[in-house]
C-alpha cells in the first residue's frame, strides 16, 4: 500500500517535472491550442472478462462503440477485483494515461475505493455504474449512472408469464441488493400481470460469478417443474445454456444471449451503454458540466429488450409490445399500489404510485407477493 | 411419486444428482493428488491443472469438434504442468509447497490469457449416459444422467487402491513416499518415481478440468474453478490418502455444494448463506473431528511430514 502510494507520487512528480520542462522549452506554446488538440480520455474498469456474455461485455461493447469517434481515446482493464487492486488501476489510468474520466463499472468499487481515490484527484471525474452516489455524503467529482433495466425485465416477465405452462418461474440471483431485488420484483409483476397465480422462485448463489452453483440452481429449479429461468449474475451464459439443455425456456440479461439457446430463448433485458458513453464523451468535449446522476430507461435508450426468440407466441409478443409502447410514451408505472410483499404486508398502498425515477425504489429491500424467497439469509 | 411431493424428495434427488455432477472434478483432482502425495510429494498446483485442463479441453473440443479429444488434451496439459512441477521440486532445497503455489498462479494466469478467445464460442459437450431411463420421473432421470468420466472415476478409485496395495509399481510409489532413504537403499530412483507420480496426478487433474468445461457446467469462463482444485487437495487429507475414501469424500462435497441451491429452489429460503457455505463448513468440521494431538494422520505417507 505504502509502496503503491510512493509509486503514484513518484509518477506524479515525474509528470510535473516533464510538463515543466516542456513549457520551459516551448515558452511560446499556446495552452489553448494544446487543449483543443487533446483528446477526450476515458478509462474503463471491469470486474470480469470483457467477453463474458454478461455485465462486463455490455460495458465493453459500450466502450468499443466509442472507437468511431476519433476525438475520444479509451483504455480499459478487465478482471480487476473489488479490492485495493482497483485503486491501483484507477491511479495508473490517471497518472500514466491522463484519464479525465473513469468508469469503474462494478458495484463494489464504489465504497471505499472510488471515494478514496476521488478525494486525491479532484480534477478527475469518477462515474460509477450503480445507484450509490449521494449528494450529501460523496465528493462532487463522483457520480453515478444507471439504467432502469427492470423495465425490459418487466417485459421479459410478461413474455415469461405467457409462455410458462407450470406457472412457476425461476430467478437465479447473486446477492440480495436493491437492484437485484427490483429486477426480481419487476419480473414477477410482469408475469403476474398476465397470470396472477404465477410464482417466482429465487435462488441466491452468494456471488456474482459462480458457474457451478448457477448450474446447480438451474438444474434444481428444472427438477421442481420451473419452466422459465432468468438470472441476475455477471454472466448468464451457464444459466441460459443449462435451461436449454433441460428443455425449458430462458430469459437473458445484460446482453443478447439468444445464440446460446436457439430453442428456448424468449427475450431478455440488455444495457445500451454505447449511447450513455457517447453522451458523456460529447459532454466532456463541449466542456459541459457533467451531471452527478444520470438515469434512463427504455424511453431514454439506456436499456433495451432482446429480440424475441423463436418460441415466443404471437399473443405474448403483442402483449409485450403493448407494454413496451406504454414504457416508450412514459405512461407505464411498474410500482403502482396496491402492492403487497411476500410476507403479506402492504408496501405500496392503493392509489400510491412510484415512478421509475423515484429514489425510494433504489432502496428496495422487499420481495413482491408471488416471489418465493427471502432477502435475509 | 416424486412428482406428487417434489419438496424434500426433490432436495434429496438434487443432492444426489449434485454429488455426481459437482463431485466428479473433485474426484479426479483428489485421485491425482492422492497419487502424487503417495510418492511423498505435495502438489498444490493442481488448481492450475484443473483450470488449464478446463481451458485447453474446451479450446481443443471447440477447434476439433471432438469433446473426447478435448479430454485427452486436457490430461496432457496436466502432464506437462506436472512435469514442470516435478522438475522444479527435485532440485536441491526446493520447497514443494512454494513451487505448488507458483505453479498455481502461473497456470491460472496462462489459462486466462490463452482462454480469451474461447469464452464466447460454444464447444461440443461430452455425452451423458442415461442411468435413469427406467424411471418415469423426469427429475430422477435428470439426476441420474451420468457422464462417462464419472464412471471412469468410480472404477479408477478402487483400482488405484488395489494398485497401491498389490501392484509392483504401486508399492514402489509407496516406498518412495514412506521413506526416501529406504527407497534409495533399495536402489530405487526416487526422483524418477516422483516424476511419474506427479505427471500421472497432473493428468488426472487435467481430465477433471475438462469435465468442468465440457460437461458440467459445460462452458469455459474464468470463474469456472473458483478454488475447487484447492479444495480437492484438502479432500485427500481427510480421505486419509485412500483412493476409495477420496471417492466418498468427493461425493459428499458435491452433495454439500448442491444443498444450498436445492433447498432454495424448493422454497426453503432461510439460511442460504449458511447452506451455500456447506462444503467449507463440512471441511472444517471433519478436520476438527478427525484431528488428533497424539499422532500424525493415519495413512499419511512418511515423507510428507518432512515437507
Amino acid at each position: 500500500m505504502s509502496e503503491q502510494k510512493l509509486n503514484a507520487g513518484r509518477r506524479k512528480a515525474l509528470k510535473t517535472l516533464s510538463a515543466l520542462s516542456a513549457t520551459g522549452l516551448l515558452g511560446s506554446f499556446v495552452p489553448g491550442a494544446w487543449a483543443s488538440a487533446k483528446k477526450v480520455k476515458m478509462g474503463f474498469i471491469y470486474v470480469g472478462p470483457r467477453d463474458d456474455y454478461g455485465y462486463n461485455q455490455a460495458h465493453f461493447e459500450g466502450k468499443s462503440s466509442l472507437s468511431n469517434l476519433d476525438w475520444v481515446k479509451t483504455f480499459d482493464e478487465e478482471n480487476v477485483p473489488e479490492t485495493i487492486e482497483v485503486v491501483k488501476s484507477m491511479e495508473s489510468m490517471i497518472n500514466l494515461d491522463d484519464a479525465q474520466v473513469l468508469f469503474p463499472t462494478s458495484f463494489g468499487y464504489f465504497d471505499p475505493h472510488i471515494l478514496k481515490v476521488a478525494k486525491k484527484y479532484p480534477d478527475v471525474m469518477f462515474l460509477h455504474c450503480g445507484g450509490l452516489w449521494d449528494e450529501k455524503k460523496h465528493p462532487k467529482n463522483v457520480g453515478s449512472y444507471f439504467g432502469y433495466i427492470d423495465e425490459p425485465v418487466y417485459l421479459a416477465g410478461v413474455v415469461a408469464g405467457h409462455m410458462s405452462k407450470s406457472g412457476k418461474l425461476g430467478y437465479i440471483a447473486a446477492i440480495p441488493i436493491p437492484q437485484v431485488l427490483r429486477n426480481i420484483n419487476s419480473f414477477t409483476l410482469g408475469a403476474r400481470s398476465v397470470n396472477p397465480d404465477i410464482t417466482t422462485n429465487v435462488v441466491f448463489t452468494g456471488g456474482w460469478a459462480n458457474p457451478v452453483k448457477e448450474a446447480e440452481a438451474a438444474n434444481s429449479m428444472a427438477d421442481q417443474g420451473i419452466d422459465v429461468l432468468t438470472c441476475h449474475v455477471d454472466s448468464p451464459k451457464v444459466v441460459v445454456q443449462t435451461a436449454e439443455k433441460r428443455g425449458i425456456y430462458s430469459c437473458g440479461y445484460h446482453t443478447d444471449q439468444s445464440v446460446l439457446a436457439p430453442k428456448g430463448f424468449l427475450t431478455g433485458a440488455e444495457w445500451n451503454w454505447s449511447k450513455v458513453y457517447a453522451d458523456y464523451a460529447e459532454m466532456i468535449k463541449s466542456g459541459k458540466k457533467i451531471p452527478n446522476l444520470i438515469r434512463g430507461g427504455l424511453k431514454e435508450g439506456v436499456v433495451k429488450p432482446s429480440p424475441y426468440g423463436k418460441a415466443v407466441t404471437a399473443k405474448a409478443k403483442s402483449d409485450a409490445d403493448a407494454v413496451l409502447k406504454k414504457f416508450m410514451n412514459g405512461s407505464m408505472v411498474v410500482y403502482k399500489g396496491p402492492i403487497k410483499d411476500n410476507t403479506g404486508k402492504t408496501v405500496i398502498p392503493e392509489g400510491k404510485a412510484y415512478t421509475q425515477t423515484d429514489i425510494w425504489l433504489e432502496s428496495m429491500d422487499w420481495l413482491v407477493e408471488g416471489v418465493i424467497g427471502t432477502t435475509k439469509g | 411419486m416424486v412428482e406428487a411431493d417434489p419438496g424434500y424428495a426433490g432436495v434429496l434427488i438434487a443432492v444426489l444428482g449434485g454429488a455426481i455432477r459437482v463431485g466428479t472434478p473433485f474426484l479426479f483432482v483428489s485421485l491425482g493428488e492422492c497419487l502424487t502425495e503417495k510418492s511423498g510429494r505435495i502438489n498444490l498446483g493442481l488448481e492450475a491443472n484443473l483450470i488449464m485442463g478446463a481451458m485447453s479441453g474446451y479450446g481443443v473440443a471447440y477447434l476439433s469438434g471432438s469433446a473426447w479429444l478435448g479430454v485427452l488434451v486436457a490430461g496432457l496439459t496436466g502432464v506437462v504442468l506436472g512435469l514442470i512441477h516435478a522438475l522444479l521440486c527435485q532440485q536441491d532445497k526446493v520447497n514443494d509447497i512454494a513451487v505448488g503455489i507458483a505453479m498455481m498462479l502461473f497456470g491460472t494466469g496462462l489459462a486466462f490469457y490463452l482462454g480469451k478467445p474461447f469464452i464466447q464460442p460454444v464447444a461440443p459437450r461430452l455425452p451423458s449416459i442415461e442411468l435413469g431411463a427406467w424411471s418415469d420421473s423426469p427429475v430422477l432421470r435428470a439426476a441420474l444422467e451420468i457422464n462417462a468420466l464419472f464412471v471412469v472415476g468410480v472404477i479408477l478409485a478402487p483400482l488405484m487402491a488395489w494398485f497401491f496395495r498389490y501392484a509392483r509399481w504401486g508399492l514402489l510409489v509407496r516406498t518412495v513416499g514412506e521413506s526416501r532413504d529406504a527407497a534409495l537403499a533399495m536402489g530405487i530412483n526416487v526422483n524418477r518415481v516422483r516424476l511419474y507420480a506427479t505427471m500421472g496426478g497432473g493428468f488426472l487433474a487435467g481430465v477433471g478440468g475438462s469435465f468442468l468445461s465440457l460437461y458440467y457446467p459445460g462452458s469455459w469462463n474464468e470463474g469456472l474453478s473458483s478454488g475447487q482444485g484447492l479444495m480437492a487437495v484438502a479432500l485427500v487429507i481427510f480421505a486419509r490418502w485412500n483412493p476409495v475414501y477420496c471417492l466418498y469424500a468427493s461425493l459428499l462435497f458435491g452433495g454439500a455444494a448442491a444443498l444450498g441451491p436445492a433447498l432454495q429452489s424448493v422454497g426453503i429460503t432461510w439460511g442460504y448463506y449458511l447452506f451455500n457455505a456447506a462444503p467449507y463448513v463440512l471441511t472444517l468440521g471433519i478436520m476438527i473431528a478427525t484431528s488428533s494431538r497424539k499422532q500424525r494422520f493415519a495413512g499419511m505417507p512418511g515423507e510428507m511430514s518432512n515437507i
